[in-house]
């Protein structure tokens, strides 16, 4: 664009100001503009009538049309609690053994279990349920369980959790630490004695009076042959799955410090029938009974 | 015209037209802030609130010291899919004591507003440590150190006269106990009835599993409490607000 000199058009005018010689014309606003102006004027005084808006002595006045953000929320989630209802009572209503025995509640349940375990569960068993090898996360998938593995006791773990304190029916068992009760030689004993029984390679000599120590000290949760006790939450400590890992240096820290794994109580967070869904969904997985 | 055409002086004064830009500026501003100090919606009362016991304003200093807020909100939004994974949509009431408050803006990482009781503390531990040995595809940094920075209340009697003067109601008694309930919350052998009398369901226990008051002892605390002191179960919600 080449420069042209500034040309004055003479039915605009001027606006009377002059900076240094330089005039201002008077243009009016393209029409476009001015009406967009306008209607985003009605616009905001129409939205300020209808939706909250003006603050008043104690509160905004609430708009003709009551909307409300808490409102809008809780209608929503009615919306779709409502779609969900009729399958949803069926789940609360049903046995929980009979469940799986009912394919379209099953389907829908390990569904809604599925997500439910990827928001709430997944962080602690994995994405994958798998848990966390030797850190204390439990494995889903296996056969080996510490509360049992039918789906009425799953449903118990999940809604009421373990050794949590703010659940008043927490599954709930302690280990001594046997640090405070045993010798460091006797402690070394058990642990030859633990990986004995799990078919480990171990010191013959020192399992072997390990065994005595067993009898005395650990027999009343994990039993004689050491296959563990479901209403303590007691491991089998014979067979090659080890929460805490199965080495020497792990069972000697499991024994001489003990383990405290806790797990939250699901009840407040979760409903009835999100619990139940994820219930069938880990019982499932595999190693459900 | 005549209106338009005093303009001039205004437009002429480089000073006045300063001071009157900030005035008209100013009271835009007022308007929009001032009703939230005292519209009923914006300062509803929530039964269970409390102040954040010694241990866990600590914490709360640590935490936005470690720039947690850079990539975690604690902020639930009224929308169906926030209050579906993470819980009740965070009310106004429950971060009346914080200053500043930790809404954030951005989220690398899951929302936090209501993180507590949602994991056991060994977890907190393992997760700070190393965050991907529970959560493989995590990019969070890991924070192990806050086990070897052992703390010990010096300075915390003076952290909550500070945010008293900002409207915390700590009360003097809270003041003269703060060390005491500092290292009550990390040992429940200690004064437990009296963390209890001033801080209503304060958790007290070791919640790093190791001896001492550590960062992490701190931080897990300050984890723990976070949107749990509003009972939901009880609380219904005013349309209105």
């Amino acid at each position: 664009m080449s420069r042209r000199p500034a040309q004055k058009p003479p039915e605009v005018g001027t606006t009377g100001h002059q900076w240094d010689g330089i005039e201002e014309l008077n243009n009016p606003l393209p029409r476009w503009w001015l009406w967009t102006f306008y209607a985003c004027i009605a616009f905001a005084l129409v939205y300020s009538v209808l939706y909250p808006a003006w603050p008043m002595i104690s509160r905004a006045t609430p708009g003709l049309l009551g909307y409300s953000t808490r409102g809008a929320v809780a209608a929503e989630i009615q919306a779709f609690a409502d779609a969900n209802a009729p399958i949803r009572a069926q789940l609360v209503a049903a046995d929980l053994s009979e469940i799986a025995d009912k394919p379209k509640l099953n389907e829908y349940a390990t569904n809604v279990g599925a997500s439910v375990f990827r928001t709430w569960c997944a962080q602690c068993h994995g994405s994958g349920a798998a848990g966390v090898q030797a850190a204390g996360y439990p494995n889903l998938l296996d056969d080996d369980w510490l509360w049992g593995g039918d789906i009425a006791s799953i449903h118990t773990t999940i809604t009421n959790g373990i050794r949590n304190t703010t659940g008043s029916d927490a599954r709930y068992s302690e280990m001594p630490k046997f640090g405070e009760i045993l010798t460091g030689d006797e402690i070394a004993q058990l642990v030859q004695y633990v990986r004995s029984i799990s078919g480990q390679s171990n010191d013959a000599v020192l399992a072997a009076s390990g065994a005595a120590l067993f009898a005395d000290n650990c027999v009343a949760c994990h039993g004689e042959a050491g296959l563990g006790n479901r209403d303590l939450g007691a491991p089998n400590l014979t067979d090659a799955i080890w929460l805490y890992g199965g080495d020497v240096t792990a069972l000697t820290h499991t024994i001489t410090y003990a383990r405290f794994g806790v797990m939250p109580n699901w009840s407040p967070r979760l409903s009835e029938a999100d619990i139940r869904s994820v219930a069938v969904y880990v019982h499932g997985l595999g190693g459900g009974e | 015209m005549s209106i338009l055409d005093r303009h001039k002086p205004i437009e002429r004064h480089v000073t006045l037209l300063l001071v009157l830009s900030f005035l008209v500026v100013s009271i835009g501003g007022l308007v929009q802030i001032v009703p939230l100090f005292y519209l009923e919606n914006t300062i509803e009362k929530v039964a269970g609130v409390r102040p954040y016991s010694p241990l866990e304003l600590t914490g709360r200093d640590i935490y936005i010291r470690a720039g947690c807020y850079v990539c975690h909100s604690q902020m639930i939004r009224p929308m169906r899919d926030e209050v579906e994974r993470y819980g009740h949509y965070s009310l106004a009431a429950e971060s009346m004591y914080d200053h500043p408050f930790q809404w954030g803006s951005k989220r690398t990482g899951p929302d936090l507003a209501r993180v507590g009781e949602r994991y056991s503390d060994n977890w907190h531990v393992d997760h700070l440590t190393d965050p991907q040995s529970v959560v493989p595809e995590s990019v969070m940094p890991k924070y192990g150190f806050l086990l070897n920075q052992m703390i010990d209340g010096t300075y915390v009697e003076e952290l909550m006269a500070t945010h008293r003067m900002v409207g915390v109601p700590y009360t003097d008694e809270m003041l003269q106990n703060a060390r005491l309930d500092f290292a009550a919350q990390e040992d429940p052998n200690l004064d437990y009835t009296g963390l209890q009398e001033r801080y209503s369901g304060a958790q007290s226990r070791n919640f790093d599993g190791q001896p001492g008051i550590s960062e992490m002892d701190a931080l897990i605390a300050y984890l723990q409490i976070l949107g749990t002191m509003v009972d939901f179960s009880t609380f219904t919600p005013d349309a209105n607000r």
